[in-house]
């Protein structure tokens, strides 16, 4: 076992921390104010190569793994740009995964190095209304046209990003036989084609630089060789991809609890009620010093995961641990920072209100934690399946 | 055209410095260390030459621990072409003048036709080594640059007491220390990070440069006796009340006092 500290790593940390350093709280806090997508953080994100860490070398990439995506997205994060600074980032940076695993030579050589370089918005097409913990539900149709294209009609819900996407990774049924289940499913690199698309933002809670959108498709053509791998394969591929986005969200969510403890901590030190620091308050010192401990311990499972994804170990039991736990985390620190600050918690001037609603989404979404629940229940502990 | 930048690893500026059991330097133990700020401009200064002048070579020396590679690691990151290290415990505790002089060393080993140096260093503040090594090199040297050009000659903008600039010209080889804030420092990119790893850093010991007893803590001539945090609170006075009492009671104690 070796846990020296590694020198990329923390030269990727420091170079992600001094372009974060240049956003400030105030900065996000005007964004998430003005439903303003952060342009010009993405575009220094995208000058420094962040985005296209995890693409391969030979397509203008990085070539890193997830471990070295998990620490770039967990800086942003606690550089107090919460959500909407990885959100802005994370699609592109991961999301392409299965066109680098399963895409034609030459989808990737289309789409891998624009993407690279920050050029190509990538949205996440799969959520629809009747369909989100429960994929196989599906009902967005891609229907051949007779010409190896298709036709794309359907409803997604939440596709992140969509009003500023080029290009939307889309999961759609290609087999409409009511038993084809899973295996009608297939994966497309499609055109967000605004002539056959309708994207409406939708009102959320918070993260609200970056808006997740209804998207309707009417009859939105797709050329054949969009497709991602082989028809009836999507969810299967899509399948690969869980375990790194899980793992990514995770370093996320610690990076939001960690700013909000950083904060809650300096206020408690220096907030005097009753002649003495709060801090002094074991009621408020000891719920920071869990939080502190709850992260920690989530972050070596982050790190855990991405070390054995990164070497083709194995990753589910730890992936999926490390999303819980770090949810968790995430959430109890912003909820305790807003405690901590008490009136001024509620305020948004000291902005732990904003990391405490981001931090609420990292509980629900991109999978929920009963689902994480299920995984361990079901295929760590071998219980039998709920659905 | 080759140049050789000086810089020097110092706690950062976000560090918590407590000072050490001795009473003479600050605890090093557990806390972050970075780029002297005014090395950050002296690294961008000759970083942007070599963006314009193709062929330009930046080497960056440094001298201290193996947690220097660090910092060495991040300039090459940002663009510089080697390093060289002068990593040897004989060179602890040199003061101004010893580091002038393992500087000066491999200045003549390398003979640049430019070096730049930050104006002075975020710990010591002495502002000494720039103009040492120039001495000892028997160079031109100019301090506290705001701006930089090249022309042929070099063309200096520098800062002096009460706002003035005064602009200097040199010829190289020369020496120019920086003032922070002459010029937007670059950060390292992912390529800059991944590039660094095959660039060379080239370790060197007191002795290799020739320099064995003439530098280190036994050889300096400026020592520090004590290092402490002067106790808060001396001589002063909290006023307390409202915007209105806190104003007469402070105009009062300035008539108290004669003051006025
Ligand atoms: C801000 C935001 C951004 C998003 N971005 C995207 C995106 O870019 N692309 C995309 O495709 N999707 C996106 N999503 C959708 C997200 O992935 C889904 O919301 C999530 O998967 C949950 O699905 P659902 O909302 O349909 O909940 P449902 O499936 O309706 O579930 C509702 C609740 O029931 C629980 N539940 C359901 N079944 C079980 C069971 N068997 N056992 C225990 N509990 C169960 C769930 O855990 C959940 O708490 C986003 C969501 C949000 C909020």
């Amino acid at each position: 076992m070796d846990f020296t500290p590694d020198e990329d790593h923390e030269a990727i940390a420091d170079a992600v921390r001094r372009v974060c350093a240049d956003f400030s709280d105030d900065y996000w806090a005007q964004c998430e104010r003005d439903h303003r997508f952060p342009t010009e953080f993405y575009a220094r994100m995208a000058e420094g190569g962040w985005l296209g860490i995890a693409i391969p070398e030979e397509y203008g990439g990085g070539g890193r793994g997830i471990a070295e995506a998990a620490i770039v997205l967990n800086e942003v994060a606690k550089s107090g740009a919460a959500m909407n600074g990885c959100s802005a980032l994370h699609l592109t940076i991961f999301g392409l995964n299965p066109v680098v695993k399963f895409g034609s030579e030459r989808l990737k050589r289309a789409f891998l190095p624009r993407a690279a370089a920050g050029e190509l918005h990538v949205a996440f097409g799969v959520t629809e209304p009747d369909a989100g913990t429960d994929t196989s539900r599906i009902s967005t149709r891609a229907d051949a046209d007779g010409h190896g294209n298709y036709v794309v009609n359907g409803h997604k819900i939440w596709t992140t990003k969509a009003l500023e996407s080029e290009v939307v990774l889309l999961l759609a049924r290609t087999d409409p036989r009511p038993d084809a289940r899973f295996k009608g499913l297939s994966l497309f690199l499609a055109d967000l084609d605004r002539d056959h698309c309708t994207i409406r933002p939708i009102p959320k809670m918070g993260r609200n630089a970056v808006a997740s959108c209804e998207v309707f498709y009417d009859a939105m053509p797709v050329e054949g060789w969009r497709l991602v791998g082989k028809e009836g394969e999507g969810f299967t591929q899509l399948l690969h991809g869980f375990n790194p986005e899980r793992i990514l969200l995770a370093a996320e969510a610690i990076g939001i609890g960690e700013v909000a403890l950083r904060r809650a901590v300096s206020y408690a030190k220096a907030r005097e009620v009753f002649g003495r620091p709060i801090g002094a308050n074991q009621s408020i010192a000891h719920p920071l010093a869990l939080a502190h401990v709850q992260l920690r311990a989530a972050w070596q499972m982050v790190m855990l995961a991405a070390w054995r994804y990164d070497r083709g170990l194995d990753c589910g039991e730890a992936a999926n641990t490390a999303k819980y736990l770090a949810a968790e985390a995430s959430w109890f620190a912003a909820d305790r920072a807003v405690q901590t600050l008490g009136g001024m918690g509620y305020a948004s001037e000291h902005h732990v209100e904003r990391y405490f609603r981001e931090a609420r989404l990292q509980r629900i979404a991109p999978v929920s934690q009963e689902m994480t629940l299920n995984y361990v229940a079901q295929t760590v502990l071998g219980l039998p399946r709920s659905y | 055209m080759k140049i050789m930048v000086c810089i020097k690893q110092v706690p950062h500026q976000d560090a918590r410095l407590d000072v050490n059991g001795a009473g003479t330097w600050i605890q090093e133990e557990n806390i972050k260390f970075e780029i002297n700020p005014y090395d950050q401009n002296a690294l961008e200064a000759a970083l942007q030459l070599k963006d314009k002048e193709a062929g330009t070579e930046v080497v960056v020396v440094s001298i201290g621990p193996e947690r220097v590679t660090q910092s060495l690691r991040t300039a090459l990151g940002m663009g510089a072409d080697r390093a060289v290290h002068v990593k040897d415990g004989a060179a602890d505790g040199s003061d101004s003048l010893g580091t002038a002089k393992i500087l000066a060393a491999v200045a003549k080993a390398e003979s640049p036709d430019l070096i730049f140096a930050g104006f002075m260093s975020d710990d010591g503040n002495l502002a000494a080594t720039g103009p040492m090594l120039a001495t000892l090199l028997g160079i031109p040297h100019t301090t506290t640059a705001v701006s930089f050009q090249k022309n042929g000659a070099i063309q200096v903008e520098r800062e002096l007491e009460g706002g003035a600039l005064e602009v200097v010209e040199l010829n190289t080889p020369c020496l120019v220390t920086t003032q922070t804030g002459m010029n937007q420092v670059r950060y390292a990119s992912l390529k800059g990070i991944m590039a660094a790893k095959k660039k060379p850093i080239d370790v060197k010991t007191v002795a290799d440069l020739g320099l064995a007893g003439q530098v280190g803590a036994d050889a300096a001539k400026i020592k520090i006796e004590k290092l402490y945090t002067p106790p808060k609170g001396q001589g002063a006075e909290i006023l307390s009340g409202s915007v209105d009492e806190v104003v007469g009671k402070l105009v009062g104690k300035i008539k108290e006092l004669g003051l006025l």
